[in-house]
């Protein structure tokens, strides 16, 4: 259970003249749900899109499952892009096979299963869809791969609290066992109790990485709590 | 799904406790299964970890036992289980008596405030 997932050492990228991640070092094991916590702009989607290879490092290095990122870390990470990522025109059947196609570690049972629990038929159109439908569609496809690292940007941002519970019961339910999920999101206090980890990002670095339930026992509130002193305005 | 916890404590020791309540008052019996990790993860809306980690503690107790083919079932040993609802009464009445004191009530008025109460009740 212990493996280590993902390692980064003196991680850093910069764009232009802003450091979006200072000189990050962290081991990420295998079996958790780990989230990914800080204000905007802290540089939480710049580590998930250095993570998929989408972004190169400026320096450090960064390995996922024991490889640095290329063709092998691709296959064993699912990514769910913080924006939607599925052309208008497909239908609900048309993406199943989309991802079978692409991904050999692509549930269609899974999906399907998702897919009428959602209320979704096989020939819905996505252009018809609500945005919050759009957002839990694109979700199930993700989980239903057997991934070792998911990795999920913002995925409950844009939608109502009861798809908030859903979104998040489908992560518990469906997520490998063996596998890791990465949760980006400054909305703590809805994902906190389905987290084993906690990283805080400011400003590029990372001022806190710990277990939720040390958290709790050492500072004695959540980890809502402790974010919002962290990352209080205007206080010193 | 989703149940309450506070914001002070782990969830796991919350956790821990909740199912402490359902087996000594009996919405768990004794000798039946209890749901797996996962799904009562599921219901509860928390990690599967968190439960693990309930599960353990209550494991450690001796509350629960894993059989190699039921999974988990709450202990047979009735004696263990009386004995946590005995601490667990202990623990309420302790905590009545201080709320009452701190709302300045002496032990003889609080005899006779429950002997009052029971006498309207009955």
């Amino acid at each position: 259970m212990n493996n280590i997932l993902v390692s980064a050492r003196s991680l850093t990228k910069t764009y232009q003249n802003i450091t979006a991640l200072n000189n990050i070092n962290l081991e990420i094991g295998s079996g958790k749900i780990v989230g990914l916590l800080g204000p905007n702009g802290s540089g939480k989607t710049t580590f998930i899109k250095l993570l998929c290879g989408l972004l190169q490092p400026t320096s450090g290095m960064l390995m996922v499952d024991g490889k640095s990122i290329g063709t092998h870390t691709k296959s064993v990470i699912s990514y769910l892009p913080d924006r939607m990522f599925i052309a208008d025109w497909f239908k609900a059947c048309d993406l199943m096979e989309f991802f079978s196609d692409f991904y050999s570690d692509f549930d269609k049972n899974k999906a399907m299963e998702m897919m009428s629990a959602l209320g979704i038929a096989p020939n819905d159109k996505i252009k018809t869809m609500s945005k919050g439908t759009k957002e839990k569609i694109q979700l199930a496809m993700i989980m239903s791969r057997q991934a070792k690292l998911y990795l999920l940007d913002e995925p409950i941002a844009g939608v109502d609290p009861a798809a908030r519970d859903f979104i998040l019961n489908t992560i518990l339910t469906n997520y490998n066992e063996d596998g890791t999920v990465i949760i980006s999101t400054h909305l703590i206090s809805d994902i906190e109790r389905v987290l084993d980890e906690a990283i805080f990002l400011q400003n590029g670095n990372i001022v806190r990485y710990d277990t939720v339930d040390n958290i709790r026992e050492q500072e004695g509130k959540s980890v809502d709590q402790l974010f919002r002193e962290i990352f209080a305005y205007g206080m010193q | 799904m989703a149940w309450d916890f506070t914001n002070d404590r782990p969830i796991w020791l919350q956790l821990a406790e909740h199912l402490t309540l359902q087996i000594i008052s009996g919405q768990y019996q004794s000798g039946s299964a209890l749901p797996s990790v996962r799904a009562l993860a599921a219901e509860v809306g928390v990690n599967p970890n968190t439960v693990q980690r309930a599960m353990s503690e209550l494991e450690s107790e001796g509350l629960i036992e894993t059989r190699r083919t039921a999974g988990r079932i709450v202990t047979e040993d009735m004696q263990l289980i009386s004995q946590m609802r005995d601490k667990f009464a202990k623990e309420r009445i302790n905590e009545f008596i201080n709320a009452m004191k701190a709302l300045g009530y002496t032990e003889n008025d609080i005899k006779n405030l429950i002997n009052n109460w029971r006498e309207n009740h009955e």
